[in-house]
């Protein structure tokens, strides 16, 4: 029961065994063990948004879901949305749209826009506003932000890519 | 910051988890969705020896009918009770407060049960327990208990649960035929805890008000039920005048306090303004007026 604990986690699609302590936050898990350092940690109390995830299909706080609650399970992280070669339909719409400036809150803004589309389609501004509004950016892009998840997602029901056209 | 270490147990069974909590007791935490637990880990606001993670353990996530109401497992996750058929047509109350929970990523982890225990006075499923005269089971190795939720909220984050308990379920009866919610909440910002939050349920019969029903969040150090507005309404018309009056002794029966979000004078003012409109909201679904 205490002590260490071996655990099985499948990220962006690789399985990983490692021996954590109970108290790894997941965040800490993914930068530190797995040197997967895209998800970033910003209040570590789940209030900014930062380090959100996918686990299981659902978003969550990876500074609030310890490492050891993720075991079998599987995680999504900004490093398996897509490839620099490859950009997934919301990283090359916060491209085209300039949503970002400094960088930090973009992958938890990715991972949280993710969540978004899949569980409501196509999005209405408000709905974006409102989704996003667990997600801090302290460069005041918002309203980038805001255009780059509305034509994310319009590009991803229609299928095309999120261009600015 | 990042908690201090403790041991971890992840119980298959409540039986399992009761007899870790009946040997550990205090030192021991009941680790649900963790989104008001974890923060208090890394803030080290709690050191407990262990964390019993229920998570595992099966058949506690389940929304089930039962004769006359509900049956919600503990693990219900917020984002469950927003998006339920069930909840949607026995409960719409709850599905339209979620709303205002937090933020999705919070509500795919939060638990009904995992709230209840933590009993912020600010939050709406304590508020809609205490409305919808929820009753809560208990579960230790000496046996199970039902606590009505009336009992359950005994100060701010602090419940009717001894160390040694957990909650298992909660059982919400229908409320009467025919009648008609209302739900209002102003935070400062989307998804923050409420400067004051009112749920009501109201139910009429021949144009007199058989079943009036207020509870109020944020403005007290548990929620609160407003039994001197209630009786105003029962038994009366529900007019403006009545919802009026009504609304005012909602106010008188808050006890907010003054801190950083707002003075104690403005919540009591929300709780007038804001039980008067979930008060006409819930007469214009009683008449069908509005879904």
């Amino acid at each position: 029961m205490s002590g260490k604990r071996r655990i099985a986690v499948t990220v962006n699609g690789t399985r990983y065994e490692r021996e954590v302590e109970p108290r790894l936050l997941l965040g800490d898990f993914l930068r530190s063990e797995l040197d997967l350092t895209g998800t970033h940690f910003g209040c570590e109390h789940g209030i900014c948004g930062a380090c959100t995830v996918i686990l299981n299909g659902d978003s969550v706080r990876a500074c609030l879901v310890f490492a050891v609650q993720a075991d079998g399970g599987e995680v999504l992280t900004v490093e398996g949305l897509g490839s620099v070669e490859a950009l997934h339909p919301l990283q090359q719409a916060f491209h085209e749209h300039h949503g970002l400036q400094c960088g930090y809150c973009t992958p938890g803004m990715l991972m949280t826009a993710l969540d978004l589309i899949r569980k409501h389609g196509r999005l209405t501004e408000a709905a974006v506003r409102a989704g996003i509004s667990g997600n801090l950016c302290r460069c005041t892009g918002y309203q980038n932000i805001v255009t780059a998840i509305c034509a994310a997602a319009a590009a991803m029901q229609s299928g095309e890519p999120a261009g600015d056209a | 910051m990042k908690p201090a270490p403790f041991a971890y147990a992840a119980p298959r069974s409540v039986e399992e988890a009761a007899a870790l909590l009946a040997e550990h007791g205090g030192d021991a935490r009941l680790l649900a969705g963790g989104q008001s637990l974890v923060p208090m880990l890394n803030f080290r606001l709690l050191e407990p020896a262990l964390l019993v993670d229920i998570n595992r353990i099966a058949g506690l996530d389940g929304i089930a009918e039962i004769a006359g109401g509900l049956r919600l497992g503990a693990l219900v996750r917020h984002r469950m009770l927003e998006t339920s058929p069930l909840i949607a047509s026995r409960f719409p109350i709850i599905a339209a407060a979620m709303a205002e929970v937090a933020h999705l990523a919070i509500r795919n982890r939060g638990t009904i049960g995992g709230s209840l225990a933590h009993a912020d006075p600010a939050a709406e499923l304590p508020l809609l327990a205490l409305l919808l005269e929820a009753r809560i089971t208990a579960v230790s190795t000496q046996g199970r208990r039902v606590i009505a939720a009336s009992d359950f909220f005994t100060a701010a984050l602090t419940t009717a649960l001894a160390p040694d308990e957990i909650l298992t379920e909660i059982e919400l009866p229908d409320p009467p035929a025919g009648s008609g919610w209302g739900f209002a909440e102003l935070a400062r910002r989307a998804g923050d805890f409420a400067l004051a939050a009112v749920g009501v349920i109201i139910a009429e019969a021949g144009g007199i008000c058989r079943t009036a029903r207020i509870a109020m969040a944020g403005v007290g150090p548990t929620p609160l039920r407003a039994p001197a507005a209630e009786a105003l309404l029962q038994g009366g018309t529900l007019d403006t005048g009545a919802i009026a009056a009504a609304s005012r002794a909602a106010a008188a029966a808050a006890q907010p306090a003054d801190d950083l979000h707002a003075s104690a004078a403005y919540r009591r003012h929300l709780v007038e303004v804001l039980t008067r409109g979930a008060l006409s909201a819930a007469v214009a679904r009683a008449r069908k007026v509005v879904p």
